[in-house]
This record gives structure tokens, C-alpha cells and sequence, in this order.
């Protein structure tokens, strides 16, 4: 403080110049803001590094590749394979993907381009209640109303598209249709709203030009939205198979948690996060297994990093391409229009 | 609109396959959207159908559970009370680091390289599953018996870390909206860039803040996974933050299991209140949303 006010004195400053203290201020509040910003990141990499040193052991005992890829699963006898698992979260998702992607987009083309302008609101906000309904919810209604409704379509559908792969034999109750079903809907109001956003993004110059050529309506969506959209709702999905990936509470409901890998997709089956809500009640006690949980959640961060990297580059190139910076959040995946394709 | 009417004034009518593969596309993307919004209408229809019964139940909201299994199951005081007080204080942890963060991207780091890092991680964090957020905070605060084994703050904790990606990123948008004149404007007048931010931007940027925040809790209030390995569930009403608590997530997941009608009707009632709970907070957010300045 006297160091400063000594060489403030000696200063030629004008009376408009602040005080020592009040220039102190700014600085600080840079700082400070400086370092909550740089704390995200110190957690973020302790976090990384806390999963890997706990699911160490268990990764040891069993080895990492045989971690990953042996198929069983089996804790009291210290058989860690998550094959199983990382089986049930890979036909889920991709379950969830081919119900609910085309259903998202297609709602996402309909709010856009088709319906009247005075429903455009009411159906957005009914699509996004979706997403207010949380997953225990989603659980609560898949164990007592899409389980036992559904049984009986499920086998006519098993027994008359035997020919299908994957389809065909025994109905169980809870299985991998069922928990890719509710994960349909769990990840339809995401990819609709990022696709609703990314579509409108279209500019209506390209869309007018394609009318004005006698494009019908459909051709119009075909010719001049999709293709200007299309690397932007691929980002949607893709943040959508992220959702559908780590959903727990739903999953584990309606799975069957069963550690075989089923033959088709009305079998039971178990998945990456729904085996560590289950499981760690009885790990508390055995580090072993405890590990192996951890060593589960870490596979499913590290499977997340992977399918949102990918999305976020998909953001990063648009951006690059578009030569302005688009708005982040939520947002960011919607901004990601593809101007090269439409240039081309 | 217009555009379509007149070009059919003017231009041939178009071939009967072409008008035919139309009319089957908008009848398709017709159709998805009903499809889309099918489960919603089953869904609040169960609820409903099912949950009112239990919820106008005598005690439903006065009582904590019994954890009787053939007599009176109780109601789901404790668990409600469980919630509000886990993600009140997830709230205020998240909110204003969240905002924090936002501010620095916005107002200071720009396109720094360290401030795209940042977002970067902000990006990754968003994507990581909730449960992992529990697992971490499980691992980290109660295994290792920190302030006891499960309490109501490490839930807490794990909502907060969850909610605090989303919080910076509508705060980001919101703040990137406030219009630059302004704060040259005020930098103009010799006002430090401190205060600025905190007496013109970030009231500015209220409303927007306020709604991204509160679609923030309503997102912390739904989720279970975190909270099973942190907060745990037990029957009776508790105030301390330090101890064991119940929650309206882990209450309906432990009850889902529970062969008897009265607990699963507990449930299907919890989860009325639940999802009400979270339209009212999605409700206010709207609301704030309409009264904001900027966009």
C-alpha cells in the first residue's frame, strides 16, 4: 500500500485516476474469475485421474482388454468381464437411435417447415415437456405399463419377423427393446430441439429459390434443408446416443439385469451404468468388486468423451467454415449449419 | 407461405408422382410428430390415473414412511422435504460458479486459448452420465467417511456438479447477448470493468440467467443415479444436511421394487408430485424468460 501510494506521488496523475486499491480491484476480479474457470478444469482432470487410480486394482486383477472385451461377468467369483455390459449399453443405444432419431427429426421438420405457424409453439413446448419428465418416472411407467402392454405384441411381433436378425424366440419381460424404447424417448427431445435449431438456420433464401423453381414442399425439404442441415443434426443425434449411453435409473428398471449377453433384442440383458446402481450396495465391502464398478464408470466416461468429442468437433469445424463464432451452449450443436455443402 | 401459393399460380401444376411422393412425406413427417407426442399423452395419463389416488391419500404429504411392509406404508414427507433441501443447496453451489465461469469465458477469456479449453470441458462435462458424477463424489467423499458416510450435502455436491455445465452454458448465451455498446458505454464514463460486469451486465442479463439457472434445477431435482451412492435414502424427516436423507428420486426407485400395491401406488404418487414440481420451476423459468431484456 505505501510502496504505491509513494509512487503514485512522484506520478504526473490527473485527479480522474484511481486509487491504488480501486485499480486493485480489477485485476483481482479478473483473477478471481480466472481461477473458477481454471477449477473446472483441475476438477475435471482430478476427477479422470481418481476413477483411474480406484479402478486400478480391479483393472489389474482382470487386465484391461480382457476387461473390456471377456464375456462374464461374475463378482463372486472375482470375474470381472464387462463384455456383458458394454453389449447391453451398445444395442440400447442403438435400439434408442433407429426409434427415436427419425421420429426427433421428422417432429423437427414438421415444427419448421410445415405446420401452421400458429402451432409452432404449443408443439415445441409439448415436445420439450418431454424432458421434464425425469428417468425414474420413465422407469415407473416402462416396469408397470410398457412391460406388461406390450408383451403381447412383442412375441406376434418376434413370432412373424423370426426372419429379421435379432428378433425372434422368447419375450422376456423386461428387456433390450424395452429399455431402447424408453431411451427413444428419453433422448426425442434433445435431438429435436438441437434439429428444430439447426434447421432453422436454413436461410430462407435457399428455401424460397427451391419454391420458386416449382419445388414441391417435400422436394424443397430434400433439396435445400437437409442437405444444409444435415452434418448439424448429425451432431443432434450424436449427443443423443451420448444421453442414451449413460442413462441409469431408467435402464436398470427395465433391462432384466441379467450378466448373459442376450440372442435377440426381446432378451434380458444389463448395461454399463445400470450394473454399477445395482452393484454397489454389495461392492461397499469388497474392494475388488468396487473397483471393477469404478473401472465400469470409467469406461462409460470414457465412451461419452469419445461419441461428444466427435459432436463437438463436428461444432468446431462449422465453426471454422462459417467464419463466426456461433453461440456455445445448447446452442452450439444447433449452430453447426454446413454453408460449404450449400455453397457447393 | 405466400411463396408457395403464388409459385402455384404461376407455374405448371406439378406431375401426379411428384404431388403423390409430397403428399406421402408430409403425411410422413405428420405422423412422426404425433408419434413423438404419444408417449407424453400415455405418460401424463398414467400419472394421473394412477398417482391422484395416492397423492389425495390421507398423509401422503404429512407423514414419512413407515417402512412397514404389510401395514400402513406412510407417506413421502421426508422425501419431499429431502429434495427441496439437497437441490436448494446444489443450487447454490452451481449457480454462482456457474455464472463465474460464464462471466470469464464471456467478459475475459473471449477466444483466449485457455478460455476454449475451458469450454471445451465445459462441452465434456455436459456429456458425462449423471451416475458417474455420483460415482465420483461416492469414491471420493463417502467411502472415505468425510463428514460421515451418506449425507444429504455429497448428494448435493453431485447435483451441483451436474447442474453447473448447464448454468454456464445458458448463462454464456445469455451474456454474449447483452449488447457491447453498453459496456463501452459505461467503460467509457471511467467505470472499472468490475463493476461493469456487475452493475450493468450481469442485471442486464437477469431474466436469461434466472431461467437458465432454474432449467438447471429442475434438470438436478429429476435425477436418481447421483444420489442413490450419496444422499442414500432413509425414512424419517431430517434437517441436517450432515446426515442421511431421503429424496422423492430414491424414494420412488427403492419402491418400484416393492411387490405390494399401496408402496407402488406411493410411488406413481411420488412421481405426480415430482414431475408438478418440476413444471413449476420449468414454469417460472418461462416466465422469467418473457421478461428478458436482451434477445
Amino acid at each position: 500500500m505505501d510502496a504505491g501510494a509513494a509512487r503514485l506521488d512522484t506520478a504526473d496523475r490527473s485527479s480522474f485516476e484511481r486509487s491504488a486499491s480501486a485499480r486493485r480491484a480489477d485485476p483481482l476480479f479478473r483473477g478471481g474469475l480466472t481461477v473458477l474457470a481454471g477449477l473446472v478444469l483441475v476438477l475435471l482432470a482430478f476427477f479422470f485421474v481418481f476413477l483411474i487410480v480406484k479402478a486400478r486394482p480391479a483393472l489389474a486383477h482382470q487386465g484391461v482388454f480382457s476387461f473390456v472385451f471377456s464375456n462374464d461377468w461374475n463378482p463372486s467369483k472375482d470375474v470381472f468381464g464387462a463384455w456383458p455390459l458394454l453389449a447391453g449399453t451398445l444395442i440400447t443405444s442403438a435400439i434408442a437411435m433407429v426409434i427415436g432419431v427419425p421420429v426427433a427429426v421428422a417432429t423437427a421438420l414438421f415444427i419448421t417447415e410445415l405446420c401452421p405457424v400458429r402451432l409452432r409453439q404449443p408443439l415445441t413446448i409439448l415436445v420439450e415437456l418431454l424432458a421434464a419428465v425425469p428417468s425414474v418416472v420413465y422407469g415407473l411407467w416402462g416396469v408397470f405399463v410398457l412391460i406388461p402392454k406390450l408383451r403381447g405384441t412383442e412375441s406376434s411381433f418376434a413370432d412373424s419377423l423370426h426372419v429379421l436378425p435379432f428378433v425372434g424366440g422368447n419375450v422376456a419381460g423386461p428387456n433390450y427393446f424395452i429399455a431402447g424404447l424408453l431411451l427413444a424417448i428419453m433422448i426425442l427431445p434433445i435431438v429435436s430441439a438441437i434439429s428444430r435449431e439447426v434447421i432453422s438456420t436454413v436461410p430462407a433464401e435457399h428455401k424460397e429459390a427451391a419454391l420458386a423453381l416449382g419445388a414441391t414442399r417435400w422436394e424443397m425439404i430434400r433439396i435445400a434443408v437437409l442437405p444444409y442441415s444435415r452434418s448439424g443434426i448429425t451432431g443432434a443425434a450424436l449427443l443423443g446416443l451420448g444421453r442414451a449411453v449413460g442413462e441409469t435409473i431408467a435402464v436398470v428398471l427395465v433391462i432384466g439385469n441379467s450378466t448373459v449377453v442376450g440372442k435377440q433384442i426381446f432378451d434380458q440383458g444389463y448395461s454399463l451404468a445400470a450394473v454399477i446402481a445395482n452393484e454397489f450396495g454389495e461392492a461397499a465391502n469388497d474392494p475388488l468388486h468396487a473397483g471393477a464398478l469404478i473401472a465400469a464408470g470409467l469406461l462409460l466416461f470414457v465412451l461419452t468423451l469419445i461419441i461428444n468429442g466427435v459432436a463437438r468437433a463436428l461444432v468446431v469445424r462449422a465453426e471454422r467454415r462459417q467464419g463466426t463464432r456461433l453461440p456455445p451452449p445448447t446452442v452450439t450443436a444447433a449452430a453447426m449449419a454446413d454453408p460449404e455443402v450449400t455453397a457447393a | 407461405m405466400s411463396s408457395t401459393s403464388s409459385a402455384s399460380l404461376l407455374l405448371a401444376p406439378v406431375s401426379g408422382r411428384r404431388r403423390t411422393t409430397d403428399r406421402l412425406m408430409r403425411g410422413i413427417l405428420l405422423a412422426g410428430t404425433v408419434i413423438a407426442l404419444i408417449p407424453l399423452v400415455l405418460v401424463v395419463y398414467y400419472l394421473f390415473s394412477r398417482g391422484l389416488k395416492g397423492m389425495t391419500a390421507s398423509g401422503f404429504f404429512t407423514t414419512d414412511p413407515t417402512g412397514n411392509f404389510l401395514g400402513n406404508p406412510g407417506g413421502v414427507k421426508s422425501a419431499i422435504l429431502g429434495t427441496l433441501e439437497i437441490v436448494a443447496l446444489a443450487a447454490v453451489i452451481a449457480i454462482p460458479v456457474g455464472i463465474g465461469v460464464a462471466l470469464y469465458l464471456v467478459e475475459f477469456g473471449k477466444k483466449t486459448i485457455f478460455a476454449q479449453f475451458v469450454r471445451y470441458f465445459i462441452d465434456v462435462m455436459t456429456g458425462v452420465p449423471s451416475i458417474v458424477f455420483g460415482l465420483f463424489i461416492y469414491i471420493t467423499l463417502v467411502t472415505t467417511k468425510i463428514g460421515g458416510s451418506f449425507t444429504g450435502w455429497k448428494g448435493s455436491l453431485a447435483l451441483a456438479l451436474l447442474m453447473l455445465p448447464v448454468v454456464t452454458r445458458s448463462a454464456e448465451v445469455v451474456l454474449i447477448l447483452v449488447p457491447e455498446s453498453l459496456r463501452e458505454a459505461a467503460l467509457a464514463l471511467g467505470v472499472p470493468r468490475w463493476k461493469v460486469t456487475m452493475k450493468i451486465v450481469l442485471p442486464t442479463a437477469l431474466p436469461g440467467l434466472i431461467t437458465g439457472s432454474l432449467l438447471a434445477v429442475a434438470r438436478g431435482m429429476g435425477e436418481t443415479a447421483p444420489l442413490l451412492f450419496t444422499s442414500a435414502t432413509v425414512f424419517g424427516t431430517t434437517y441436517n444436511l450432515g446426515d442421511r436423507m431421503n429424496s422423492l428420486p430414491a424414494q420412488i426407485f427403492a419402491d418400484i421394487s416393492q411387490p405390494k400395491d399401496d408402496i407402488v401406488n406411493r410411488a406413481w404418487a411420488s412421481a405426480l408430485t415430482l414431475v408438478l414440481l418440476i413444471l413449476a420451476i420449468t414454469l417460472i423459468a418461462r416466465l422469467a424468460a418473457r421478461r428478458s431484456r436482451v434477445s
